[in-house]
């Protein structure tokens, strides 16, 4: 790694700690550094999660607000990705259970609208059909098991990170990813 | 003919397997993972499959939104912090009239000597059932909400 990328990937960080602090002793506006700066990865990881453009939007916004509010307990030796990663994902998850439970309800009163489809995959990715299937899958798995695959090869974490951001071991954090690739593979046998 | 692996042996490899994916393995587990590798044709199958997931899948990208929605996103989680500022302010303004209200309207009732003393104490004693009620609820929310490491999530 060349030393400008090194001093660069310095300079950020001790910026993003500064904000923090600033953010910690009441400076709302030094919190748009952070927004500014995690805004896309938040908003693609919601939507890997939900699947849907509005609710990416908004989830993703939401857990920027719950985490100003709480910045007070946010510990700064942790990164900050991980720490808003543990508050979208418990957002994500929520509006997903939500979702379930509204469709279960509205198919016990006999309803034959099931709730919002996810959305078409063409309206989210580039046009490409084995990208297509590939997302088709992905969406269709179990949401821990989606989740692993998204923090790992969507956002590159490194399985330290994943243990942080799912507070469990790395050892699990490689047994999940395992299960989830398992999982993917099977749905995907023709395509590999 | 190769040994192929045994049970314990292919649980081991798997998680080699995942760590070799994405670039994790040590020095002294990379070995490990080229033995089983070289001595088992099921073990560089899965490697091959895998590998293939892996590419597939990190080749898929999402169409970015246009740049309308990325200008307007920090307003708008900016205005939300504001309007949760103003919703709390709001509350505790509300909160503090309704309170001095009732204080007047409860003094006025004492005051009054048309009122017996039996609805007198009817009265203050539905006042202090209230008053308990409220600080007990808000205590036990304040106590589970500081040991609810499952704060963020919304019920």
């Amino acid at each position: 790694m060349c030393i400008t990328k090194v001093r660069g990937m310095v300079r950020q960080a001790m910026e993003e700690s500064e904000a923090i602090t600033k953010c910690q002793k009441g400076e709302p506006e030094a919190f748009g550094f952070l927004v500014k700066k995690y805004k896309k990865r938040a908003y693609f990881t919601a939507l890997a999660l939900v699947g849907s453009h509005d609710d990416a939007l908004d989830l993703s916004q939401e857990a920027f607000v719950r985490a100003y509010r709480s910045i007070g307990t946010f510990d700064t030796r942790h990164r900050f990705f991980t720490w808003l990663y543990r508050i979208l994902r418990n957002l994500c998850l929520n509006h997903l259970r939500n979702n379930r439970r509204r469709a279960e309800i509205l198919q016990e009163a006999g309803n034959s609208v099931i709730g919002k489809d996810p959305e078409n995959p063409s309206l989210l990715l580039e046009k490409d059909e084995v990208k297509e299937a590939v997302w088709s899958a992905v969406s269709v798995l179990e949401p821990h098991e989606r989740e692993i695959i998204i923090l790992r090869d969507f956002q590159e974490l490194s399985y330290k990170e994943i243990a942080d951001a799912l507070d469990c071991p790395v050892g699990t954090v490689m047994s999940r990813l395992f299960h989830a690739r398992k999982a993917l593979k099977d749905k995907l046998e023709k395509h590999l | 003919m190769k040994p192929e692996v045994t049970d314990k042996e292919r649980e081991r490899f798997n998680l080699l397997l995942m760590k070799a994916l994405d670039g994790e393995l040590s020095g002294e587990e990379k070995t490990e993972f080229e033995q089983f590798v070289e001595r088992s044709d099921q073990c560089r199958d899965e490697l091959n499959k895998y590998s293939k997931l892996k590419e597939v899948v990190m080749s898929i990208s999402f169409k970015d939104p246009p740049d309308e929605v990325w200008d307007g996103y920090w307003m708008d989680v900016y205005n939300r912090i504001e309007r949760g500022v103003g919703w709390i302010l709001l509350s505790i303004g509300c909160i503090i009239l309704v309170t001095y209200g009732a204080f007047h309207i409860v003094e006025s009732i004492i005051r009054d000597p048309g009122l017996g003393l039996f609805v007198k104490g009817a009265i203050i004693a539905a006042i202090a059932g209230f008053v308990i009620l409220f600080i007990s609820t808000a205590r036990e929310r304040l106590f589970v909400r500081k040991r609810d490491k499952y704060r963020e999530v919304k019920r």
